[in-house]
């Protein structure tokens, strides 16, 4: 039993099935992100959760009491949404003050909560204004503003960032990840966005097509994705996903990869599973994050399986404190992470070092990690 | 008004006087029967017999009004149009407001809180929009007969309200489906429950929608002949019937100044509310196209 279960939760539209079997556990005071690609039934579930939407089968449960038939304005839960949806003909005071007064605060009590939390998120100046008066970022402190002030058991939020600006978005992540600090409060928090969602949160669930793909820390998340969706979709760029074979190398077994000349070169694998000793030939997708594949002084110096390739670069990016590099391994292009002031240049032989230790391995049919 | 001008094209000065002459044309086609009703009923009967119409009267005189107002014939009694204008002031009062609450609600209902059939039901609703007058007569004097309210002016309010909801949710339906659904969802989740979400949230952003609909069943109630004529008692008839019964009840002599003091007394509630509120009936039916 966590704090909010979410126990075989499905939803139907009519016919249409956009929710399958979700089982999540959030535990007291974690930060929960939902992620996934448009459509994968994020906010249909964030709208269970709230009591917004109705669910079709499953249950949903608080401090272990069934909430499915409770009504919205009884859970003690606060959201908030995209288009923040402040009330218009209120000023922002008002706007904080009104769920307080629906459930029967006292005046003066609401006016010393408002007054504590509009200080807490720097509006204190803006609490006469109507929400028409604001700027994007103003708007959005002020929806803040409005779940805090009624300190509930769950926040859940919609995509709250995806109306700023791209600096105004970076300063409001970590504005929010700051809040969660100080508070403490079990928030469920939607996004698309995966920087977002490694940022910010204590426990990812990645989602597609109204499917529960992984459920796991950051770090769990990046370095083994469960299978070639999750893998694809976290990070930026995401994880290369090279076409490979497994072959008995000169020390114990090694994956055969070809090389942008056609040619074959043997990459031994690293601490390889015992299920895999005896599984030479089979085609599997090697998964290497692009900072496994780098040139000699950008390589982590304490892995204990670099080794060396050399390749033909085919395009360099250069993104300031990094430089991408396009090469051809496996027959597929793939990016590599170098430091910002890396020498290599396009149409040259370079050699790379290749980070074995961070490699994963899929299986092409099921999609799903072998090791 | 001034942001007309700003917006409008370039066009020559020939061009210029011939769209003026026109609107002047048209004002003129369009005041000139309000003039002649003002300048005859401030004519003595005598000159209006011996002069033109469209004269200027040579003196003028307050007397048609006063007798149009409290002693005129109507029908049998020498009472004036006074008590027919206050039965028509009580009955659009009431007819106004109560339909236009009813609507505002349905249109939260419906734009809110779907549920199944609600389409089906918007659309009844528009298609009694459609229903011409005089198919209802019959059916209706009915109804009134039998819940005890024929004749009555309870009975008139009843028939303007149930007549007047499909236009008044039709306003108000289109108005809250612009409504951003998620401030509803907001307010569920800060604990407010049904009315509360409507009387807090809805109703204070829909003043312009308010005035619209006021406005359309006030000229509507207030101008209505056939309802009152059919379902009136003495008692009760509406300054319409009253207006009617002066013009043509007359023995004797065409009072006309009288008759023109009347009409104009009769129309002049909807003249007011559109000077007074005029404005906002374009903003209120710009405001659903444009976003604000
Ligand atoms: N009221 C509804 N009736 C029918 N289908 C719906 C309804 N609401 C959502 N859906 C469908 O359910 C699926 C999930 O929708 P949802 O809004 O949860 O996606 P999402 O993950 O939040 O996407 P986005 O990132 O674009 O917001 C979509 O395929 C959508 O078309
Ligand atoms: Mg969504």
């Amino acid at each position: 039993m966590a704090f909010l279960d979410i126990i075989g939760v499905t939803k139907r539209f009519g016919s249409v099935k956009v929710l399958h079997e979700i089982n999540i556990g959030v535990e007291e005071g974690e930060f929960l992100v939902l992620v996934g690609p448009s459509g994968c039934g994020k906010s249909t579930l964030l709208n269970m959760i709230a009591g917004l939407e109705i669910v079709s089968s499953g249950e949903i449960r608080i401090r272990d009491s069934r909430i499915n038939e409770v009504h919205p304005s009884q859970r003690d839960i606060a959201m908030v949404f995209q288009s923040y949806a402040l009330y218009p003909n209120m000023t922002v005071g008002g706007n904080m003050a009104f769920g307080l007064e629906m459930h029967g605060i006292s005046k003066s009590e609401r006016q010393a909560l408002v007054k504590e939390v509009a200080e807490l998120l720097q509006i204190t100046p803006l609490l006469d204004r109507k929400p028409s008066q604001l700027s994007g970022g103003q708007r959005q402190r002020v929806a803040m503003g409005r779940a805090l002030v009624r300190d509930p058991d769950v926040f859940l939020f919609d995509e709250p960032l995806s109306n700023l600006d791209a600096k105004l978005r970076v300063d409001m992540r970590t504005e929010i990840k700051k809040l969660h600090l100080k508070l403490g409060t079990t928030t469920v928090y939607v996004t698309h966005d995966q920087i977002e969602a490694m940022t910010l949160s204590t426990r990812i669930a990645v989602m597609m097509d109204g499917h529960l793909q992984q459920i796991g820390s950051p770090a769990e998340i990046y370095q083994l994705p469960s299978n070639l969706f999750v893998a694809g979709f976290m990070g930026s760029p995401p994880m290369n996903l090279i076409p490979a074979k497994i072959v008995n190398g000169n020390d114990g077994i090694a994956l055969h990869v070809s090389l942008h000349s056609g040619e074959m070169t043997a990459l031994n694998l690293y601490q390889p599973s015992p299920g895999l000793l005896n599984q030479v030939g089979r085609e599997v997708i090697l998964g290497l994050r692009p900072e496994s594949i780098t040139d000699p002084d950008s390589a982590d110096r304490n892995s204990p399986a670099n080794q060396p390739l050399l390749n033909r670069i085919i395009i360099t990016e250069t993104a300031g404190s990094d430089t991408f590099v396009k090469t051809m391994l496996g027959g597929v292009e793939i990016t590599s992470r170098m430091r910002g002031d890396s020498e290599v240049s396009a149409n040259s032989d370079a050699s790379l070092v290749v980070d074995m230790s961070k490699a994963v391995l899929f299986d092409p049919q099921s999609e799903q990690r072998i090791s | 008004m001034s942001q007309s001008r700003d917006n409008s094209l370039p066009t020559s000065h020939f061009t210029r006087a011939l769209i003026y002459t026109a609107l002047l044309i048209f004002a003129v086609y369009y005041l000139l029967p309000l003039f002649v009703m003002l300048t005859n009923s401030l004519k003595t009967l005598d000159e209006i017999r011996a002069g033109n119409m469209l004269a200027l009267p040579r003196s003028i005189t307050i007397e048609p009004w006063l007798k149009a107002w409290d002693s005129a014939q109507i029908g049998v009694d020498p009472s004036g149009l006074k008590p027919y204008f206050m039965n028509s002031v009580l009955m659009v009062i009431p007819a106004v407001l109560i339909s236009t609450m009813l609507g505002a609600i349905n249109g939260y209902i419906l734009t809110k809180w779907n549920f199944r059939g609600a389409g089906v039901m918007f659309g009844l609703m528009l298609f009694s929009c459609f229903i011409p007058f005089q198919i209802v007569l019959i059916p209706m004097a009915r109804v009134l007969g039998l819940i005890g309210l024929a004749g009555t002016t309870s009975g008139l309010v009843l028939v303007h309200v149930v007549y007047g909801i499909g236009f008044t949710t039709l306003f108000f339906r289109n108005y809250y489906n612009a409504f951003p659904d998620e401030l509803v969802r907001a307010a569920l989740l800060d604990g407010a429950g049904f009315f509360r979400i409507f009387w807090r949230i809805l109703l204070p952003s829909s003043g312009p929608i308010i005035v619209v609909t006021i406005i359309w069943q006030f000229t509507n109630i207030w101008n209505d002949f056939l309802f009152g004529a059919s379902f009136a008692d003495f008692d009760s008839q509406p300054i319409t019937v009253a207006l009617n019964n002066l013009v043509s009840s007359s023995t004797g002599v065409k009072e006309y100044n009288v008759h023109f003091a009347g009409a104009i007394l009769a129309a002049l509630p909807t003249l007011i509310v559109y000077i007074v509120s005029g404005r906002y009936f374009v903003r209120g039916l710009m405001a659903g196209s444009v976003k604000g």
